[in-house]
């Protein structure tokens, strides 16, 4: 296991109840955006908010708590988040940007700083980015087909989507899981590639596996990224353990904590090996460098 | 190997056995030319033995709107920077020198795509060729051929002045710099990179592909169709002209609309991903 680099990991969980209630997970992500916005140390984020399709996820500039926190949960389809950042640093004025986003988009986000030929005057407000775990992520079409004709709910009716233990569940009206595996085949093909799956360039990045429910497994990788949570934790925004307390047994089959993700992050980059290197033998360009 | 021989040598030419400039005795930060003392000797070294050579550069204006200058002047202090670490030796916006130089210029930034039917412009950008050790094309004119693409000739007072190309249809290009106009911060990355000898940061704009006739459409033929792209949106936020909205997770490109620049396909990270350059900014 990698995880790519960082300089601490720890396990978290908000202590703000109303966040609490509308986050994925621990809700790092959005405590820490309306930390940072408290504190001065952004001026707005781009988040993943609501649309009015039903868990069609809009790319949204965030510049208030209300916004943020209206942002929070999962959506599990594309939401195009750096789309907004220039329109960020324009119409809104904003000097001090946060980007949450997959691992994707973080190196989307960090490439711009270095090579955004038509991204004049961007680099120096991105002021923070937030990483959140991915294993996958499947198109619009996909999302739906997966809940209204393999869980056979009707997909507005649905208040929260979760994968993990090797299911997909959608909560509601009525509680459905269907086994992962039968999702696969919607998942979208420029993701087969990809060989991140803690946001290994995001300042700080954070996801559900390797915690239990309701907490968050959360690296901080940058000076600034633990800047920022060193001093949320101190302020007493969460309760935090250390990564061991999940460590899987020694003789365990089933494993946990760390252990479990890094063979999850194994895994995910070798199907992106395998998946790179078939399509190099058909013939197609693949990204050099993709796999690291 | 000086810092123009290793650049030369790296964009594909061979490295020169005598440096044309003439060494200078100031040192430059970051330079990488120091010589290894040698430490058999008793003798204590000379004073630090820092050799730098100041690129001599010439800023060429072709068929362009002088916007790309505007964007390296969009750098504000750290034009100084830029300034300071080259010898600018011709520049028609700037300094006096009416024509090119005598003799080489280890550098020539390209401005603006030739028209053909103008002599001049044809002589300017072969001229500037035997001149330049090396030559970039700056911007998305002289990249790409951006907005001259539209170029139809029957226009009053040259109305036969009506085919512009990319420079690279002339002659050959070491590096291409597209965008209309490329952002300040990347014409500084690329300048200092320069200086220094930074190889890595200077590879994918070395890449023929950043050069020549671009699209909207290479999101497609390069990105979409080789089941790359991952909706980030990326390809939006750089489009100049908006001509890029993202559907349902895919940008969906207004052919109408698109100036042809090439910034959305060079700014894609799934056309290259600079791994290795992106860990530099984690500190
Ligand atoms: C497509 C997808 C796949 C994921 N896969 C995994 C996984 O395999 N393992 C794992 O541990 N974690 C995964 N996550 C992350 C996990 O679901 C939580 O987002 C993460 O744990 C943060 O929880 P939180 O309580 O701190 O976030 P919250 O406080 O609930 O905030 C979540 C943030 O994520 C943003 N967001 C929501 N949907 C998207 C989206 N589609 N694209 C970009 N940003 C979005 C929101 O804007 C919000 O700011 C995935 C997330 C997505 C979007
Ligand atoms: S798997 Fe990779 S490419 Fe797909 S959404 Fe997640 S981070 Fe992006
Ligand atoms: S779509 Fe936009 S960014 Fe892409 S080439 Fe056309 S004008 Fe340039
Ligand atoms: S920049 Fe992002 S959205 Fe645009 S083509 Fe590339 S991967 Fe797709």
């Amino acid at each position: 296991m990698s995880f790519g680099t960082y300089k601490e990991v720890m396990a978290l969980k908000a202590k703000d109840g109303k966040i609490g209630g509308v986050a994925q997970d621990g809700g790092v992500v959005t405590t820490l955006l309306c930390y940072a916005l408290e504190k001065g140390v952004i001026d707005g984020a781009l988040v993943a908010g609501k649309s009015e399709t039903p868990w069609m996820p809009k790319p949204t500039i965030a510049t208030t708590k209300e916004e943020i926190i209206a942002a929070a949960g999962t959506k599990y389809t594309i939401s195009p988040v750096v789309s907004t950042i220039k329109d960020a640093a324009r119409e809104y004025g904003l000097e001090k940007i946060a980007v949450v986003g997959t691992p994707c988009q973080i190196y989307a986000v960090q490439k711009m700083r270095l090579y955004g030929v038509g991204a004049r005057h961007i680099p120096d407000k991105v002021a923070m980015t937030v990483g959140i775990f991915c294993t996958e992520n499947f198109s619009y079409a996909g999302l739906r087909t997966v809940i209204e004709d393999h869980c056979k709910v009707p997909i507005e009716s649905v208040t929260k989507m979760e994968i993990g233990k090797g299911k997909f569940w959608v909560k509601g009206a009525k509680d459905v899981s269907i086994p992962i595996k039968e999702t696969h085949k919607y998942e979208q093909d420029g993701c087969h590639v990809c060989s991140d799956l803690t946001a290994e360039f995001a300042d700080i990045s954070t996801g559900s596996i390797g915690t239990p429910d309701g907490w968050s497994t959360t690296f901080a990788r940058s000076t600034r990224g633990k800047d920022l949570l060193s001093k949320a934790i101190a302020d007493g925004l969460f309760e935090k353990k250390s990564m061991d307390e999940f460590k899987s047994a020694p003789d365990a089959k089933i494993k946990s904590g760390l252990d479990l993700l890094g063979n999850l992050e194994k895994g995910k980059k070798d199907k992106a090996k395998k998946h790179f290197d078939e399509r190099k033998a058909l013939g197609l360009f693949v990204t050099p460098e993709i796999l690291y | 190997m000086g810092i123009m021989d290793s650049l030369r040598s790296m964009f594909g030419g061979k490295p020169k056995a005598a440096p044309e400039v003439k060494p200078e005795a100031k040192p430059v930060p970051k330079a990488p030319e120091v010589k290894a003392p040698e430490v058999k000797k008793e003798v204590a070294p000379k004073k630090e033995e820092v050799k730098v050579t100041k690129p001599k550069v010439a800023y060429v204006h072709l068929s362009g709107c002088t916007g790309c200058l505007v964007s390296l002047a969009d750098t504000y202090e750290k034009l100084l920077d830029i300034l300071g670490a080259v010898d600018m030796v011709y520049n028609l916006t700037l300094a006096d020198a009416r024509t090119l130089p005598e003799g080489k210029v280890d550098i020539a930034i390209v401005e603006g795509g030739v028209c053909l039917q103008d002599e001049e412009s044809v002589h300017l950008i072969k001229e500037t060729r035997e001149k330049a050790g090396l030559v970039v094309a700056y911007g998305g004119c002289s990249a790409t051929g951006n907005v001259l693409n539209f170029s139809r000739g029957g226009q009053w007072n040259q109305p036969q002045h009506e085919s512009f190309v990319p420079i690279n249809r002339l002659i050959k290009v070491d590096a291409y710099i597209p965008g209309c106009p490329p952002a300040p911060e990347v014409i500084y990355n690329f300048c200092i990179a320069a200086v220094t000898g930074d190889t890595e940061y200077l590879k994918p704009f070395m890449a023929n592909e950043a050069g020549g006739y671009h699209c909207g459409c290479d999101l497609n033929t390069r990105v979409i169709e080789n089941s790359l792209c991952m909706g980030c949106g990326t390809c939006a936020a750089s489009c100049p002209t908006r001509a890029i909205e993202m559907v349902y997770g895919r940008p969906s490109f207004n052919n109408i609309r698109c100036i042809k620049c090439g910034a959305c396909s060079f700014a894609c990270p799934r056309t290259f991903l600079p791994v290795n350059k992106i860990k530099t900014l984690l500190v």
